[in-house]
Parts: structure tokens; sequence; C-alpha cells
């Protein structure tokens, strides 16, 4: 049985350098090619003067803003060198917590909100760097934010409209908002 | 649930079935060294592997042989990954400068992706260099998933065998499916995955400034991006069931899978092979009703349990609803039980890939299955204690599933009288046994590892929820250790000596605790005549027979399961609802 020894090493060794090496380098140069801005991150604005990423939220506080999904990465939320979600149960109080704790935040930021309030924005995304809302979570916030900006609340909404995206070629995932984009509009930097 | 919710699963099955097929038809010809377009080019590669490995194409091996190449094989690039690992902070690429990695991690991880497990204690873009994604996991990706494509192709040989006392040759059956199969689809996907936002780079994280400037000292005003080759990765991880996320959120994170589109192609490709396999199984034995018969019993068990978990999730958290929370599905929201999923995947797709993960041993998820409803969770936790054979791992689900047909064929032959036989072969004292082990095995493990761990302290201190969902945690990492699926209840703390070591000893025996008794069976089969089918042989196509396998794989699921799952998400059930 020692005689598979030597083409056990030697086939690690050709696996390793043609799956390991030429695999990932071509597929790094094709890439590079062909598609320059998503292989380094589909970042926003220029090179010298980047606006974020497309695909990875920001965290955002402040009532002139639209809040993305709360997130559970550390030690700051967002944190886009350390994905993670909360992991909570259903059952786990920490969860339940946490939802109360949302759910005044938004309720100090907009006392006149009396919808219910949509999922999306009291629960945590599994990526915690989740770009999206749901329309129905942007809608909820528009009274916020055009009141803080001094807008009528028909042209915040006419803005949430045009950054919300329908699902990909009309079938899969859901229809979403993207929160950086939305918010970069409202402040007019694309 | 939506008509357009119902539409993606229709798409989805659909899709799946007519590619098998023709690609499970093609890996027939590439493992029977017939001519096919891809082979005739790649030819002068195929025989520099060779050259260069002093192989020898056409020499068949004996299955104790055969057992023996895979075994160092697989123990050269256990050590090779454990390696990496130990020194990654003196070589190059390393842009981040990650340190070594702790030698239980190392010993957990290098074990998880040698077994196609690709479990994760650790965390990708804090742990791990460049250097040894690509030089490490990423080339396990590839051989720990052809490594389980030839296994099956092994057995099926001692099904077309007679009288003959070899089962193949281990070399060439996995440098086919590497370069054959999984190369080249994982090359194409990967491209396309890069054009809908994976990121594939060898440039270090980018630092970038925030749009919301908090301004005091404690915040923050910049974010970190992680990057990487990430798509060539995520190709093979989905392709070869092997499930490893390049970053720590695996497919849910944005940079894994940006888009409803590449999360269809990710979550397709990774039911894929296992499929097509079936049709490569009915090709290989020359009835194709075989392979069709046992696709039929995979997709009708996983289509139904799609529904429940589906179910659960889009009926939300009811300690939500008491809290006023809209949580009902409508045109502007998917709603259900956000807690753990990414709004562009919604509650269809979140639930649609826990299920197809958990039953096709891959693992990766887009989704976390920790705050998933009771319910709704235990489905992919009882789909992995199935035995990964609803459609399973590449090869390791059908020689896991043909391992349950020789039990239901055996017990059939029991109901009638007669010596079972399957494809003209005897079923015989040696295979039942051997059968029995396999079984057998990962159930042990599942449940004495789960029994020790909530023994010891640090056992329960890893624990992330309280009381019966803690319970879930550790019964859902050794299910995953057994199952060499490698998903989690990832509240779990389990990169932490205790785990690591427990639950690495676990993937051990539930990959080569069962390859080893396959390769056996493949070799006793080899050996035997085939009987000519008479009129009192148990056809083993009919519709009858699939019941029959359905029921046999969900009776020992669940007569060795449902007592532990009763204490876990069956109690967090009543307690919630």
């Amino acid at each position: 049985m020692t005689n598979q020894i030597k083409p056990a090493l030697l086939m690690l060794l050709s696996f390793t350098v043609l799956t390991g090496l030429v695999y990932p380098l071509a597929v790094t140069f094709s890439a590079q090619l062909l598609y320059p801005n998503q292989t380094n991150g589909s970042l926003l604005g220029t090179n010298e003067q980047p606006l974020g990423s497309e695909l990875i939220g920001q965290a955002f506080n402040r009532p002139e803003y639209f809040w993305g999904r709360p997130s559970a990465t550390s030690p700051t939320a967002y944190n886009g060198g350390a994905s993670s979600g909360s992991n909570q149960g259903p059952t786990n109080p920490a969860l339940i917590d946490a939802v109360k704790a949302r759910i005044n935040a938004l309720h100090e930021a907009d006392p006149g909100q009396l919808d219910a309030i949509p999922v999306e924005l009291v629960t945590a995304s599994a990526s915690g760097l989740d770009p999206h809302i749901s329309p129905a979570a942007a809608s909820y916030q528009i009274s916020r934010v055009a009141r803080a900006r001094h807008l009528s609340p028909d042209s915040v909404s006419e803005l949430v409209g045009r950054y919300t995206e329908g699902r990909q070629w009309g079938v899969w995932g859901e229809p979403r908002v993207n929160v950086l984009k939305l918010n970069l509009a409202l402040d007019q930097r694309i | 649930m939506t008509e357009n919710g119902l539409f993606q699963i229709i798409l989805y099955f659909v899709t799946l079935l007519l590619l098998a097929k023709p690609l499970g038809v093609y890996m027939a010809a590439v493992y029977e060294n017939r001519p096919v377009l891809i082979n005739r080019l790649l030819a002068p590669l195929e025989a520099w592997v060779y050259r260069f490995s002093g192989v020898k194409p056409e020499h068949e091996m004996r299955w104790k042989e055969y057992a023996a190449a895979l075994l160092w094989f697989n123990l050269f690039g256990g050590l090779a990954v454990f390696a990496l690992q130990m020194l990654q902070a003196y070589l190059p690429l390393n842009p981040q400068q990650m340190n070594n990695v702790s030698v239980d991690s190392a010993f957990n991880t290098a074990v998880s992706f040698i077994t196609n497990t690709n479990w994760q204690g650790y965390s990708g873009e804090t742990t791990m260099s460049y250097l040894t994604q690509m030089l490490g996991l990423s080339v396990q990706n590839f051989v720990s998933a052809a490594t389980g494509m030839a296994v099956l192709v092994a057995m099926i040989r001692g099904f077309q065998r007679r009288h003959s006392e070899t089962i193949g040759n281990f070399w060439t059956d996995l440098t086919r499916g590497i370069l054959y199969i999984l190369m080249p689809l994982s090359f194409v996907l990967a491209l396309v995955l890069a054009g809908q936002g994976v990121v594939q780079t060898f440039k270090p994280y980018h630092t970038l400034p925030l749009v919301e400037q908090v301004g005091t000292a404690t915040e923050k005003t910049t974010q970190t991006l992680a990057l990487g080759p990430a798509a060539s990765q995520v190709a093979i991880k989905q392709l070869g069931t092997n499930g490893g996320g390049f970053f720590n959120a695996n497919s849910a994170h944005p940079f894994e899978n940006p888009t409803p589109l590449s999360n269809f192609l990710e979550m397709l490709l990774l039911l894929l092979i296992p499929a097509a396999l079936c049709h490569t199984f009915g090709t290989m034995v020359g009835d194709s009703r075989q392979g069709w018969a046992i696709l039929s019993a995979m997709t009708l068990v996983m289509v139904s349990l799609v529904f429940v978990t589906v179910a659960y999730e889009q009926g939300g958290n009811p300690a939500l609803t008491a809290l006023g929370i809209e949580q009902s599905v409508g045109i502007d929201q998917s709603g259900g039980n956000m807690e753990g999923k990414e709004t562009r995947f919604g509650i269809v797709n979140s639930a649609l890939w826990a299920t197809a993960t958990a039953a096709a041993s891959n693992g990766s998820v887009n989704s976390m299955h920790d705050s998933f409803t009771p319910l709704g969770g235990l489905v992919p936790m009882w789909l992995i204690q199935l035995g990964e054979v609803i459609f399973g791992g590449v090869g390791s689900g059908l020689y896991g599933m043909l391992v349950f047909v020789l039990i239901a064929v055996f017990v059939a032959g029991l109901m009638i009288g007669r010596t079972p036989e399957y494809l003209g072969k005897k079923i015989e004292a040696f295979e039942i046994k051997m059968a029995a082990i396999i079984i057998l095995i990962p159930a042990f493990f599942i449940l004495g590892g789960t029994a020790i761990a909530i023994m010891v302290e640090a056992g329960k201190t890893a624990v992330a929820n309280p009381g019966a969902h803690g319970f879930s945690e550790i019964l859902y990492a050794f299910s995953s250790a057994a199952g060499n699926n490698g998903s989690a209840f990832a509240g779990l703390s389990a990169n932490a000596p205790f785990y690591n070591i427990t639950l690495g000893i676990v993937m051990l025996f539930g990959r080569y605790g069962i390859i080893i008794p396959v390769l056996a069976i493949a070799g006793s089969l080899a050996a035997k005549k085939t009987v000519p089918t008479t009129l009192g042989t148990l056809p083993t196509h009919t519709p009858l027979f699939v019941m029959l396998l359905i029921g046999i794989v969900l009776l020992v699921g669940a007569l060795t399961f449902v007592p532990a799952l009763a204490l876990g998400p069956v109690v967090e059930h009543l307690e919630l609802f």
C-alpha cells in the first residue's frame, strides 16, 4: 500500500499548481479584463474620491438619511472587514430586547409615524452588510427624511421610486432599495 | 407564499432537472474515457499529470489499493492545508498580514476541507491569507469533490463488472473529474459571478470614507471592505458541494453573492452535480430508469421539505408580531422571519437555499440558519441527519443513497422471502454488514458527540442562545460534521480547542468511515457474477420502489433522531407558538 505514496504526493503537487495557481490566476486575469469595476468591489464615485461600494451597506443614524438594516457586525455596525449575522434564535430574549430598542429609536426619530414597522427595519441582516431595504421599509421613513431635509414628502417619495429596483429580469429575488445610493442621491452626490 | 415565490421555486427545480440529464451523460462519458470534445483538447494536460506523477492510467486497482491511494492523497492534502495555515505569516500573498492560525483551528480546518465538509470555525476575511485561501482551501475544494465522485464511480463499476478483482484507477478518476468536469464548469461560473459583482483581486482591503461622518472621536469615519480572489473559490465551493465561504458570512456576503441572479446560479450549481450523477449512474449501468428512480426519490423528499421551511419562515416570528411588527408578505416587502436574512433574497430564496444546502451536503449559506424559526431550522438539520443522501455531496450523496437502495432491496427481499438482488448482483451478508456500518457511523457520532458536548463545560459555554435553541446549536454542529455538510447554527463559538478537536474527529469518521466500507462493497460486488432477471426479480425503477426507498430513508432518519430533535427545535416550537 506504500507504493501509492509517491503518486499521492506528486498528484497533490500537480493539482496544487493547476487548481491553486493556474485556475485562480486565469480567473483573475479574465475577470479583471472583462469586469474591472465589479472585480474590485463595485465602487461608486471616482478613484480619487470613492463614495463606498454599491454592494456594501453603510451605517446611517441621522434623521436626514434613510436607515438600512440593523447590522450585527463588531465592533461597529456595517464593518466590511468582518461580516456577521446576529445568530440570535427566535426565542432569544436578547433578540426581543434588540428589536424593542430599534422600535424605540424609530419612534423617537419620527413620533408622528404611526404605521406598523416593516420587519426589515428591526431585524439584523445575515451579512451585517446588506445594502438594501424593502420598498416598504423605505416608505416608512419618507416622512422623517422629508421633515429633516425640509423637502416635500412627494419629492422624497419620487426619489425612493427612482432608486427602487424590481426583481432581477422580472423574476429573481425581491424588490429592493439601495440605501447608500438613495442617500447619496439625497445629498446630490450621485 | 406569493405567485412569484412559487414560480421561483418551480423554475429552480425545472432548470435543475433539465440540466442534470445532459451533464450526467457527459460525466459518464468522461469516467468511461469515451472521447468528448473537451478531453480531446485537454488530453495532453491529462497525460502530463500522469507522466509527472508516475501513474500508469491503464493500471487497474483492487478496492484496497484504491482506498490506499485515496487515503494517502487526502492525508498529504490535509498536511499541506495545515502547514499553509501554520506558516502563512511568513509566506507571500498576505496583504492584510494575517497571523498564523492556532494549532487546533488549523487542524479543524484542514480536516474540514479534505473531507468536503468545509465547516468553518474561523472567519475568512479576518483569518486566512489570500495564499492560504488559494493554494490550500481552493485546491481542496477541487480535489475533495473529485475524491467523492471517484468513490461513486468505483462503486458503479462494482455493479457493472463481473468476476472482476478491480474497480478502476483512483488517479485517473480523480484527474478526469477535475480536468474535464470541475475546472471547466468552475471557470465559466466564476466569470459569470465576477460579472455580477463577486470580487476577484489580489489587492489589499479598501478603506473608504463613510458617507455619514459622525465626527466624534469614538466613532469610525471610514469603512474597511474585505476583498480577495473570491469568485474563483465561490464557483468551486458551490459546484463541488464544499460550501466553505471566502468571507465569514458565506454566500450572504454581498461580495460573495451580490445579486438575485448570482444567487440563482450558486443555488443551481449547488445541486447540479449531485442530481446529474444519478443520470451518470443510470448511463453507466446501462439502464437510465435506475438513475431516474433515485433522482425521483431525492427530488420528492427535497421538494416537500422546501415547502415546510418556506411556510415557517414566511409565517414570521410570533414574538415580533406581539410587538406590532409588520411581517406579512406584500408587493413592497417579502415579510416573514427576516432576522439573519438578506433583503435581496427575501424569504423564498433564503428558505430554498437552506433546504438545498442541507440536502446537498454543501453547507454554504445565504442566510443564518441559527435565526430560523424552530421548525424552519429543523428541516435543514434533519436533512443532514438523513445521512446526506437527498442529493448529498458530489459522489458521496449518491453512494450513500445506493447503500440505502441495498437496504431497501434487502428489506423487500425479507418481505417476499427471496435473496435480494440489485442490478443483477446478489446482495448478501457482507454488503448488508457494510451498509449497516455506513448508516450507524454518522448516527453514533452525531448523538454521541452531542451527548459529550452537553456534559462538559467547554461544550456548554460555547452556546450563544439560551434554552432549547442552545441544544439545537450543538446538535446541528455534530450533525453537520458527521454528515460532512459544514453549515452551522453559527452562534455556537466553535473556534476553541474542544469543538475544533471533537468536530475534527467526527468529520474524519463521517468521511472515511463511510468511504472505506463503500469501496469494500464495490470490491465485493465487482467480484460477483450477474444473475439473470426473472419474473421474481424485484424491479427497482418503479414508483413502488421509489416509495419504498423514501420510506426506508425517512424511517431510519426519524427513528434515530426524533428523540434528539424533540429536545431542541420541537421544544422551542412549543415555547414560541
